[in-house]
């Protein structure tokens, strides 16, 4: 096979794509209007799921303390439209910043530890940073979470209504756009260098790559689209509170990404959408029947589909296709 | 009168895991264009020494010259992009991967485009002809967009040729190319081992005897982590020494 052909279909768009986004963009808006704002928060943890998926899925580094990242991007984003800057647009760059930094920062202990430790550290980091964020209480309101963000109209266009369609108009643009450059990234060289760092470290520095350089790069990268979804939150939500940096969020988007499947950018989008939808409709029973499902949905896919949700899917497009 | 810069070069190379001593004192060179075989029994220390050239592991003492020129603190990769590369006794390969892929991550780090994001992988036409050429070269070329898990074993063993070869070494550390290939099909990889142009240097380990006496043009036998002698296949093969210690008593060969 040409392999100049074989690498364009690899990259190539799917047909399920062209459906997918406007179906996501349309159905919220028409069909079902009251479920805006729970759409917003969607497409946001969709995004945060992506930034996961880039370093869990594709460079294979664990991390359950990735909503550090997503905390500072809404306390920065919070912080500097509570002292009066609330245009959004500079606020998810500034957010975007100050993220990446931090995830920098902290790249470079990432790289230096592997497995139990690697879970360690960033597990640590969230305590950590949660309980900064508490201490500093009377800079970012502690427990009760940080008020007196106002978002400016979106553009100097569109105002953030009670509605929420701005809203989500907003999140999702954000998310597709920033899809679209994960997804070059993923299939760029520095992708693939990554998905080889992942498959085997030892033999991408036989072949002379400078691993830890590599995955700083992502991590780094990855901290900041996490600090974009987080900055949506604030923005869009007009509040942050000290959970979007504990490690509830940070290991619930690890069991949205494993359900949906790693290392294929669609299975961080599609675990969001199962496992918000879910809770949402689940969420007049007691809270540990939530958790119950949860687990057992999580074992089930583990157990049977170790690709996650969208990898068994895609095995039964392919077994359809070969009948 | 100067001495002839080496490709290669240890000298007095120590290492001990713990009371175990598996690099004793060792002083090899290896002069451009060799085809140097590093024989020894199993546990000799064999692929010990090629991961102390490598960098893979620091020794105790001594040092180790590239090129004539200093590299014993260096990391791993930075050795490999100076041109000294090795290929695995096990396979050490990219499982979800196609060789298609593998060989050009390597031939995209050689380039100094593997941090490069902006532009598709499918946009690098040169490297991925490159990379597709050489894979043919090795008999891989129809298994090529494949994933690596689903390739024959002695396909696999190829592939670690192919990567090595990807990034152009000066001098190519071969840890049993042949481990495991079926006797039909280890002198056919020898056959494109013996093939790579003149100019790189390499040292490779080997237990076939055959092979070795074939494609070696000098031998050094390692027992216990030290240099029980060097020579050339002639030399090797009519030492007493090394008939007692390694040919007589060895379970192979
Ligand atoms: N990382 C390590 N820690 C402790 N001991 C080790 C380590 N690596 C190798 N050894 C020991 O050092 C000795 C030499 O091992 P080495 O792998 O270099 O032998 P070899 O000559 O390559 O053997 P073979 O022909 O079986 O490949 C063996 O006894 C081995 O058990
Ligand atoms: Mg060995």
């Amino acid at each position: 096979m040409d392999p100049h052909l074989w690498l364009k279909r690899k990259g190539r768009i799917s047909p399920y794509e062209v459906v997918f986004w406007p179906i996501v963009l349309v159905l919220p808006f028409w069909l079902f209007p009251t479920y805006l704002s729970l759409s917003s928060q969607i497409a946001i943890t969709a995004l945060f799921c992506i930034s996961l998926d880039l370093i869990l899925g594709y460079a294979g580094i664990i991390s359950l303390g990735h909503a550090a990242f997503f905390g500072i991007g809404a306390y920065a984003a919070g912080l500097l439209s509570a002292h009066g800057w609330g245009e959004p647009l500079s606020g998810l760059a500034f957010a975007a910043v100050v993220a990446a930094f931090a995830g920098w920062i902290v790249s470079f202990m990432i790289v230096r530890v592997q497995h139990l430790a690697l879970l360690m550290i960033t597990l640590g980091l969230g305590f950590l940073l949660v309980e900064l964020a508490n201490s500093l209480g009377s800079f970012t309101g502690g427990a009760d979470g940080l008020q007196g963000i106002d978002t400016w109209k979106l553009l100097g266009v569109w105002k953030f209504s009670f509605w929420g369609k701005t809203a989500y108009a907003y999140s999702l643009a954000v998310l597709f756009i920033l899809f679209l450059v994960c997804r070059r990234i993923v299939r760029s060289p520095f992708g693939l260098t990554l998905e080889a760092i992942r498959e085997n470290p030892d033999r991408t520095t036989a072949l002379g790559a400078p691993n830890r350089a590599h995955l700083q790069k992502i991590f780094t990268l990855s901290a900041g689209i996490a600090g974009i979804a987080g900055a949506l939150l604030a923005q869009t939500t007009e509040t942050v509170s000290l959970e979007s940096l504990g490690f509830q969020r940070s290991a619930e988007i690890a069991i949205m990404l494993i359900l949906g499947g790693t290392g294929r950018l669609y299975g961080a989008i599609l675990g969001a959408i199962i496992f918000m939808v879910a809770r949402d409709q689940l969420a007049g029973m007691n809270p540990q029947y939530w958790y119950f499902w949860i687990g057992l949905l999580l074992m089930i896919v583990v157990l049977f589909m170790p690709r996650g949700i969208l990898g068994g899917l895609e095995r039964l497009a392919a077994l359809g296709r070969r009948r | 009168m100067i001495a002839p810069v080496n490709a290669l070069e240890t000298g007095h190379l120590n290492k001990a895991f713990g009371k175990l001593v598996v690099a004793d004192d060792i002083s090899l060179t290896l002069p451009q264009g060799a085809r140097h075989a590093l024989i020894g029994p199993n546990g000799a220390g064999k692929t010990t020494l090629i991961n102390l050239m490598t960098g893979v592991l620091p020794p105790d003492s001594g040092h180790v010259r590239l090129d004539g020129k200093e590299i014993t603190g260096l990391e791993s990769d930075v050795r490999v992009k100076r041109g000294l590369v090795r290929t695995f006794q096990i396979n050490t390969l990219f499982p979800k991967l196609t060789p298609l892929e593998s060989v050009l991550m390597a031939v995209l780090e050689r380039e100094g485009i593997s941090g490069q994001w902006i532009a598709p992988l499918a946009a690098r036409r040169d490297a991925i002809d490159e990379a597709f050429g050489l894979l043919t070269q090795l008999g891989l070329g129809d298994d090529a967009t494949r994933p690596t898990h689903d390739l024959a074993y002695g396909q696999q063993r190829l592939l670690e040729i192919a990567l090595a070869l990807a990034t152009k070494p000066k001098v190519l550390l071969l840890d049993e190319p042949a481990a495991g290939v079926p006797k039909s099909e280890s002198a056919a990889l020898f056959e494109a081992i013996a093939a790579l142009p003149a100019d790189i240097s390499v040292l490779f380990i080997e237990h076939d005897m055959n092979l070795v006496f074939t494609f070696a043009s000098r031998i050094t036998v390692l027992v216990q982590g030290r240099i029980l002698t060097e020579g050339s296949p002639d030399e090797i093969a009519h030492d007493p020494q090394v008939r007692e210690v390694y040919l007589g008593g060895a379970d192979h060969g």
